[in-house]
């Protein structure tokens, strides 16, 4: 804040200050012309106005609100550049980037400065990371599994309704329309501890390509039907071993057996089990004009440690 | 003169202008200052103006009265931080007019919100909430996906905010009409939405 500024505030307010405080002292003296507890000449069905002095708790409480406001000034940044005798501020507002971000907040923490935000991420930072830090030396699946960690399943299960929920829904059991269940053993990339930390790391992208320029309207309904029947639908026979033969464009990700591919996160088509549903309706859909599921990375917001617990909650919903 | 107190007490126009002054002491040392501060004018690092489809997107967001619900400010506590990501700063507004902070989170803050949902998922969800999200008290938008924007006041729009400091190129403007048309208002919210807060994430 340049100097201008800084009188420009200064001068306001301490001025106001000033001006409240000679207010109080003017109209503490007497300049009505009446005396002290004598009628001031106005009477209403016989209640009279009868000039009398300011209460006295009043007028010590005003004083005492000009001392507290010039004390807290001279404490706290309030005039201008001026950044008050404790130093104390609220966080690193002018940062233009997270990395300046973080180096404003590691140097604070370490200065021990009395940056409010910083001071609080520091003492957090002590109290949670050795928690956190101890169960990333588990493996998710102990952790997952042994009851005497049920403490960090319950973290894990705080941290998933805050992170997880809105697309997997609080139970897990997830939505149709793309947002997988996590309760049941089908797993688009791998239910392993290492895989379900891969997915929440650096998220997924499923891309399911539309097919109605490559097969168009009878092809596709040829290709549902042969689908449909991978796991044990009753379809029509004829459009399904039409379908098979174009099915082999759809091998490259699903495999011939339909089975899926969990590298690639192609959904397995055999076992019944439907990311945006199993009706005809939403199989010839899916087809037709595609499908993209995007899975975000957490890497950024939540940071290893806490994606170990999230996953080792996520792995104890499908493994009890 | 008796009592020269009376002669504001018995003078209701010169004691609104007194109290009007009184009150302006106060924005003049708190606002007045905040207008020519460096922080609050110099963009984060990478902040990119609104593109016509996201812009067209933000008037939905104020036509459908999103601000009632939804902050667009992380304060800076851990509590907010950890659930939202960075705390808001001021680099980030300097090119909002109005800008949407709010004062009331019945929903979650918005402030960054951008690329944490996939489209989808956002579709999905300004349908009807609870498809996605069943203890959502959030009602359902349905008719976003059916009307489709015309584009006739888009580049006016842009060219206000160029006014204001914005920094649009004339190309921006001229193809700003064509960036939208035929575009549902589902689609520019949404291109809305994914833009926010994602240049301190």
């Amino acid at each position: 804040m340049t100097t201008f500024w800084t009188i420009w505030i200064s001068v306001i307010t301490l001025g106001s200050i000033a001006g409240c405080y000679f207010l109080l002292r003017w109209t503490l003296a007497n300049k009505t012309g009446v005396k002290e507890g004598e009628s001031m000449g106005h009477e209403f069905d016989g209640i009279v106005e009868i000039n009398n002095q300011l209460p006295r708790w009043w007028t010590i409480m005003f004083y005492i609100t000009i001392v507290w406001g010039l004390a807290y000034l001279a404490l706290y940044p309030g005039l201008g550049s001026y950044k008050g005798l404790l130093g104390w501020q609220s966080s690193n507002q002018g940062i233009l980037t997270l990395e300046e971000s973080e180096q404003k907040l590691q140097a604070s923490i370490e200065s021990g400065a009395l940056i409010q935000y910083d001071r609080e991420i520091k003492f957090a930072n002590e109290k949670f990371d050795p928690i956190f830090a101890e169960y990333a030396k588990i493996d998710v699946e102990t952790l997952a599994t042994d009851p005497q960690h049920a403490e960090a399943l319950k973290v894990g299960q705080r941290l998933f309704l805050q992170n997880c929920a809105q697309c997997h829904g609080s139970d897990a059991r997830g939505q149709n329309g793309g947002f997988p269940n996590l309760t049941d053993d089908d797993w688009l990339y791998g239910g392993s501890g290492a895989k379900i930390v891969e997915t929440l790391q650096r998220g997924r992208n499923a891309v399911m390509p539309a097919w109605i320029d490559a097969f168009g309207e009878d092809g596709i309904a040829e290709v549902v039907e042969y689908t449909l029947s991978l796991s044990g639908r009753q379809v029509d026979q004829e459009l399904a071993a039409k379908g098979k033969t174009r099915f082999m464009a759809c091998a490259a990700c699903h495999g011939m057996d339909g089975k899926g591919n969990q590298m690639m996160g192609a959904p397995n088509l055999t076992d019944n089990v439907w990311l945006y549903g199993g009706s005809k309706r939403s199989v010839t859909e899916t087809l037709t004009y595609g499908r993209n599921g995007v899975m975000p990375a957490f890497s950024k917001t939540l940071g290893d440690d806490k994606i170990h617990v999230v996953a080792s909650y996520i792995y104890s919903l499908s493994n009890k | 003169m008796k009592n020269p107190h009376e002669i504001i007490e018995k003078n209701v126009g010169l004691l609104t202008v007194l109290v009007l002054f009184a009150i302006a002491l106060g924005a003049m040392a708190q606002i007045t200052p905040l207008m020519y501060q460096q922080q609050t004018m110099e963009p984060v690092k990478g902040l990119t103006p609104y593109t016509a489809l996201q812009m067209e997107g933000r008037d939905i967001y104020i036509r459908e009265g999103c601000v009632g619900c939804h902050s667009q400010m992380i304060r800076p506590f851990r509590a907010e931080t950890e659930r939202y990501g960075h705390y808001s700063v001021a680099g980030e507004s300097v090119w909002e007019r109005p800008f949407l902070w709010g004062s009331k989170r019945t929903g979650p803050d918005l402030a960054r919100v951008g690329n944490r949902y996939s489209d989808e998922w956002h579709r999905v969800h300004l349908l009807n909430p609870r498809n996605v999200v069943p203890e959502s008290n959030m009602p359902g938008y349905p008719w976003l996906a059916e009307n489709t924007l015309d584009g006739e006041l888009t580049a006016k729009k842009l060219e206000l905010f160029r006014d204001f400091g914005v920094p649009y190129t004339d190309e921006d403007i001229a193809g700003a009409k064509a960036a939208v048309q035929g575009k549902t208002e589902m689609q520019a919210l949404i291109a809305y939405l994914q833009s926010l807060g994602t240049h301190l994430k």
